[in-house]
């Protein structure tokens, strides 16, 4: 029993004088619970009934099939595109900022903000604005015959934009609570910059990292509505998984949209797992 | 190495952080920079690391100008306050770091560093824990792995900013004096901040009293506290009393306290005695008492003026004299310090 438990307080009730009574306890857990419940176990029991509603073998056609697979492909390819560059750009944009004063700080700190804020609707909507037929690159992008919106690289583009924020809002409090006496230590001693940003900077924000990935992947496989208003919902081509699901959905082949979805909420749960690991690895680390 | 520092200044924003300092640190000596909070003294230390850049000024280690070499370059040694280790490596690579980030061409084989490393552990005294992470040792501990990191690439200048703030009573008085035996036996120029003037006084060859960005006193630790420049450093070197009055020095002579003249006197330089011993000696009530470890501090209000003074005696003295509260005595100022200008503490 601490100490503190011993004053003022008669030994019978122990620790219970600091905490609610059982009964608003039992009550907050039971609310919180029943909320969980509705938003989110409801929801993934009936996307996972409703896809193996008509049996295992019409689940796996529906996911078999050429534009299932073709949307699974496109969904890959911009994470694996999307999130290393935002890695990149994230990890660059932390490290300007929690390791250096400079004018103008401030508003770059907004500025990475800035998707979040943002409808994703509108996200998408500035790539048409910018590169499509009547946009500001238009005329040129028809000259050379180059096709970003209504085709992948457009994707791409509206996915990365949607996920940078995820990783440099992981690492700048991050670097920021670390402070720069290591990389000066490091500098006095004669590192370069680099040899000081890859021996000393980088292992002490790796689970920042991880975790930033983490998140940002999560985003990039699911994202539709900036998606959605860039890709022209070409069948086959410039559809992704979230876009296959709407399609599905809306040609009333249920089981089929379902069954994708399903997918996705797999990635979600897998998500969620890796993400519990990372967060008690990192206690542990902690604990050290 | 030696290193001249001509008029430095630097400001941030509209704070002055050092105004025209000019300084000379012959080689191998051991000189600390002490004054209060925002004395400018850290700023300083990391001007002449290449960690700030001065304003206005010049570096100079023996005798070659340092503005336009970048930090790396300047093989000085840097001591942390927060010790800045490496918390992902082991002690070993923390040591070996200096080295191990060398260009290819004037990098020590692998057996070299170990060799090397070894060494410095030995040095510092802490072999056995090579292969243990920073977060596995004590702060005293880790400052010594600090100081041999900065020490790995032969440095010719230490820099220590404040070395032993963070670490308790004990451990700071056992490192300081190991600090002095390890720069009695290295004789590397080292200069170190410190707000503590017990540890200047103790470590230091030479002391630099610093106070709002300018330099008060600078002079060997004899020097300083008995011949202070001014009454800052009279205060920040020992706790002083101030009279307001006619002084009588021992030795006949008068100070008389005018407009532009106040009398200083340490706390230790003042006897108490029952008896009027001679001309010298006023009046006073003892106000407060109060046992502080191996010394005793009295509080008394002077007779007529009312002023309030210090005293400082070692316990024997003061259980010889068995002193309560509220008697009457009569103080004995040993030695008494006036300075002319009109100067504020």
């Amino acid at each position: 029993m601490s100490v503190a438990t011993k004053i003022g307080t008669t030994k019978k009730n122990g620790n219970h004088r600091s905490t609610e009574p059982a009964a608003i306890r039992w009550l907050l857990t039971a609310i919180a619970l029943l909320f969980l419940g509705l938003f989110l176990l409801v929801p993934l029991a009936a996307v996972f009934s409703q896809a193996f509603e008509k049996g295992v073998a019409v689940y796996l056609a529906a996911i078999n099939e050429a534009d299932s697979w073709s949307s699974i492909r496109l969904t890959l390819i911009t994470a694996a595109v999307a999130v290393p560059l935002n890695l990149v750009f994230g990890v660059i944009a932390s490290w300007g900022i929690a390791k250096f004063s400079f004018p103008g700080k401030n508003l770059l700190i907004t500025l990475i903000d800035l998707p979040f804020s943002v409808s994703p609707v509108i996200s998408g909507l500035i790539y048409i604005l910018i590169f499509g037929r009547q946009g500001w690159l238009g005329p040129f992008l028809e000259g050379h015959d180059i096709k970003i919106v209504f085709a992948v690289p457009g994707i791409i583009l509206a996915t990365v934009f949607v996920t940078f924020p995820f990783i440099a809002r992981e690492l700048i409090p991050l670097m920021e609570a670390q402070g720069r006496d290591e990389e000066e230590a490091a500098m006095v001693l004669g590192a370069t910059g680099l040899q000081t940003f890859f021996r000393v900077t980088l292992p002490n924000i790796k689970w920042g990292i991880i975790y930033g990935v983490i998140l940002c992947n999560a985003r990039a496989m699911g994202e539709f509505g900036a998606v959605s208003v860039v890709s022209g919902h070409i069948r086959g081509m410039t559809n992704t998984l979230p876009l296959h699901v709407e399609i599905l959905y809306n040609e009333y082949n249920y089981t089929a949209a379902f069954a994708v979805a399903s997918l996705l909420a797999f990635l979600a749960l897998i998500t969620l797992v890796v993400k519990t690991v990372v967060e008690w690895k990192v206690r542990q680390q902690m604990a050290e | 190495m030696s290193i001249e520092i001509q008029n430095i200044s630097k400001q941030f924003g509209t704070f002055n952080a050092l105004s025209d300092i000019n300084l000379e640190i012959p080689s191998g000596e051991l000189v600390a920079l002490l004054g209060p909070s925002g004395s400018g003294k850290t700023t300083l230390l990391r001007i002449i690391a290449g960690l700030e850049r001065a304003d206005q000024g010049e570096i100079r280690f023996n005798g070659v100008d340092t503005s336009e070499s970048h930090v790396r370059e300047r093989k000085v040694g840097f001591v942390f306050q927060h010790y800045a280790l490496f918390k992902h490596m082991t002690v070993f690579d923390n040591v070996a770091f200096g080295l191990t980030v060398r260009p290819r061409s004037t990098r020590p084989s692998k057996a070299e560093i170990r060799e090397k490393v070894i060494k410095l552990l030995q040095l510092v005294q802490l072999e056995g824990m090579a292969q243990r992470y920073p977060a596995q040792l004590s702060g005293g501990q880790r400052q010594r792995i600090a100081l041999a990191r900065a020490l790995a690439v032969e440095p010719q200048v230490l820099l220590l900013d404040e070395p032993f703030g963070a670490l308790d009573a004990q451990v700071r008085a056992e490192l300081r004096r190991w600090l002095r035996k390890l720069h009695d036996e290295i004789h590397v120029t080292s200069v170190f901040v410190t707000h503590d003037q017990e540890e200047a006084l103790e470590v230091a060859d030479r002391i630099v009293v610093m106070n709002k960005g300018k330099i008060e006193q600078a002079g060997t630790p004899d020097q300083v506290y008995d011949h202070p420049a001014n009454p800052f450093v009279l205060n920040f070197l020992g706790n002083v009393n101030l009279f307001h009055g006619r002084l009588h020095q021992p030795g006949g002579e008068q100070h008389e306290s005018g407009e532009h003249t106040v009398s200083y006197v340490r706390s230790h330089d003042l006897e108490i005695d029952r008896s009027q011993l001679d001309s010298t000696a006023l009046k006073a009530e003892i106000k407060h008492i109060q046992k502080l470890g191996p010394s005793v501090r009295v509080t008394l209000a002077v007779a007529g003026s009312g002023e309030m003074v210090e005293a400082e005696l070692t316990r024997d003295v003061f259980q010889v004299l068995g002193l309560q509260q509220g008697e009457a005595v009569f103080v004995r100022p040993r030695q008494v310090r006036v300075f002319v200008e009109d100067y504020q503490i």
